[in-house]
């Protein structure tokens, strides 16, 4: 196990180093110039090519990447072009409010969808059955910046329940940060969850009809235990897999969430960035994104060789 | 047969809702086992021989509907609760199914699936489970049962599995084992060890036993009565040793007839033309009546044959039951 998450680690390390390739180029590819942008209307030419010097743009572009990934290696990932804090504070400094966000919402979408997809399932056809499935036609269909608003009309403003948007540390004030959170959370949840039910319907009924399950009924067990133990164990193999994929673009930052509710996280750091041409930050926030990817993958994998025998790891 | 039979159907049909339609898969059948006996259901694929069972024990899909009398050990299932039919069947039926790679479940250890029905009949603990499950392993003839009861059925052969799963059914002590084509998915050498240790078992445990087959040469070794099913209905019924000296019905002479014997070649064998009925669709009268090499009249056409005896318990739904004297052996 642990041999085969040092081959792992190693062949995640080869991937990133991909990642910095491909951002590094395709930034080069993006037209606009961030000192000039830096500059604005203060834009004269000496200080122009002094700043350009400063930040290294005026050297070769394989000289520029190499002492990219040197200076990374030791985790300085360069300094912002807007506010020249180091990339790697900023980018660390947005981490919980993703995180917080994302987890919640995975968490809002698994207890929505376990529960719904399963019963959809065992009562197949039933009035549960489609309701589960306009369900999840309503939040695969409708736009989650819609729905987010909707959230903040009836919950921030009819209602007065909950604070319209803005962003708590969980850390300072966790009740704070718990009314902060839920809008957006229960806006990425719903359209998670319309997902998630969908392919945990069509998993467990998969497995139902399954020779084993027969079975298990065969031996007499009660219905509960039929699905508990010898549906669901099966069914949630592949779901694991979808959850782990939505949990991980949810941590690249859900960018239209987040501005929307103006919470500090990747998502929106990442719009910030594009808009102001701080390419530092930019490459950063991407590979951060893409560093998680990559944990998720393989948190995904060992899961997987724990809830299925047949999958060995070597 | 005097002693009250462990499982007696009466009049048994199954129809299954389909999207073209209801499909009679059962259309009235009779059977029953003795204590200790084994009772053959021999017929091709669809000729409504695993239905009949599975309706009988309450496994039929949700859509069937299932009409007739079951008794399980006198007690009438029919009118029982489902919860009660549940706790009967787990309780004294064991089910072997055809297909060990897919009828265990992956990700439950063996010992775990061995035991599981005993733990929930009767009220075993987790740990008098296991040792039940590694002395049931032992029963069944797996090697180092100790150890592998704590394995996943991956790490088994097919002949292995299907004894984990025999073992399975044996949990609860059952008083009727029900096995569905249990050979069927495994090689010729692995087969006869499962015929054999089956057929041990029956006679060690005092088990009745239901064997589903299409395999003529299993009913022959294994069982005491035989039932013929062709079109959802029982053709020919008897003492398997009248059965098969003087086959009454015409399908059961073409099915012996189709045996492979030594000394033939497979090519050599006379194969029957055409391909069972739809059970979306099954003719007012014999259903075998298109395939028929006797081919009678238009009675047979029209008019559903009775069925009829032949011999003492051998009973023959044909018009045209052959002469006793087994000219077709």
């Amino acid at each position: 196990m642990s041999r085969f998450i040092l081959r792992r680690l190693l062949q995640s390390a080869v991937v990133l180093l991909g990642v910095t390739l491909v951002v590094f180029l395709l930034l080069q590819l993006v037209p606009g110039d961030p000192v000039r942008v830096a500059l604005g209307t203060r834009f004269d030419p000496q200080t122009y090519e002094a700043l350009r010097s400063r930040a290294g743009l005026d050297r070769p572009l394989l000289t520029q990447y190499l002492s990219y990934v040197g200076n990374a290696l030791t985790g300085d990932l360069g300094v912002s072009f807007r506010s020249g804090q180091p990339v790697t504070t900023i980018v660390l400094e947005r981490l919980p409010a993703t995180l917080s966000l994302a987890l919640t919402a995975v968490l809002i979408a698994v207890l929505i969808a376990l529960p719904l997809g399963v019963l959809a399932a065992v009562r197949n056809g039933s009035a549960l059955d489609h309701a589960a499935r306009v369900f999840s036609q309503f939040g695969v269909s409708v736009p989650d910046f819609w729905m987010g608003i909707m959230g903040i009309l009836l919950f921030a403003g009819v209602l007065g329940w909950l604070p319209p948007s803005g962003y708590v540390a969980l850390t300072d004030d966790p009740a704070g940060w718990l009314s902060h959170v839920l809008l957006p959370a229960a806006t990425i949840g719903l359209v998670t969850a319309s997902i998630l039910t969908r392919f945990i319907r069509s998993s467990v009924l998969e497995v139902l009809s399954a020779d084993h399950v027969r079975t298990a009924e065969a031996k007499g067990l009660r219905g509960r235990v039929v699905v508990l133990r010898h549906v669901l164990r099966n069914a949630l193999i592949p779901v694991v897999t979808v959850v782990a994929v939505q949990l991980a673009s949810l941590l690249g930052g859900v960018i239209v969430v987040e501005v929307l509710f103006a919470w500090p996280g990747i998502g929106r750091l990442t719009y910030d960035a594009v808009q102001a041409r701080d390419y530092p930050v930019l490459q950063g926030a991407v590979l951060l994104v893409a560093a998680l990817f990559l944990v998720m993958n393989l948190l995904v994998d060992i899961l997987y060789a724990r809830l299925d025998p047949r999958i060995r790891v070597r | 047969m005097t002693a009250e039979p462990v499982l007696a159907v009466e009049d048994l049909t199954v129809t299954l809702g389909t999207r073209r339609g209801p499909a009679r898969a059962v259309a009235g059948v009779d059977w029953s086992v003795a204590p200790g006996r084994t009772l053959a259901l021999v017929g091709e694929s669809g000729s409504g021989k695993t239905m009949s069972v599975l309706a009988a024990t309450g496994l039929a899909p949700r859509t069937a509907r299932v009409t007739g009398r079951v008794r399980l050990l006198g007690e009438d299932l029919t009118a029982l609760p489902p919860q009660r039919r549940r706790v009967l069947r787990g309780r004294h039926v064991g089910f072997v199914f055809q297909d060990p790679s897919t009828s265990l479940n992956p990700v439950l250890t063996v010992g775990r699936q061995v035991t599981e029905a005993a733990e929930e009949h009767l009220g075993l603990t987790r740990r008098q489970a296991r040792d039940r499950a590694v002395e049931l392993l032992e029963l069944v003839g797996i090697p180092s049962a100790a150890r592998r009861v704590d394995e996943y059925p991956h790490q088994f052969s097919g002949g292995m599995r299907q004894r984990v799963v025999i073992a399975m059914a044996l949990a609860c002590d059952p008083a009727l084992l029900i096995a569905d084509e249990p050979t069927t998915a495994l090689d010729v050498t692995t087969q006869a060890q499962i015929v054999e240790l089956v057929a041990g078992l029956q006679e060690r445990m005092g088990t009745a036993v239901v064997w589903i087959t299409h395999d003529l040469g299993v009913v022959a070794g294994v069982a005491d009565t035989v039932a013929v099913m062709y079109g959802g209905r029982i053709v020919e019924h008897g003492p398997v040793d009248d059965v098969f000296a003087a086959p009454g019905h015409p399908y059961t002479r073409a099915l012996l007839a189709a045996r492979p014997r030594p000394g033939h070649r497979d090519a050599d064998l006379p194969a029957i033309q055409g391909s069972p009925p739809s059970p979306l669709d099954l003719p007012a009268g014999c259903a075998f009546w298109p395939r028929c090499p006797v081919r009678g009249d238009a009675r047979c056409e029209h008019e559903l044959p009775p069925l009829t005896e032949v011999g003492p318990a051998h009973r023959v739904r044909t018009f045209y039951p052959s002469p006793p004297t087994g000219e077709d052996r």
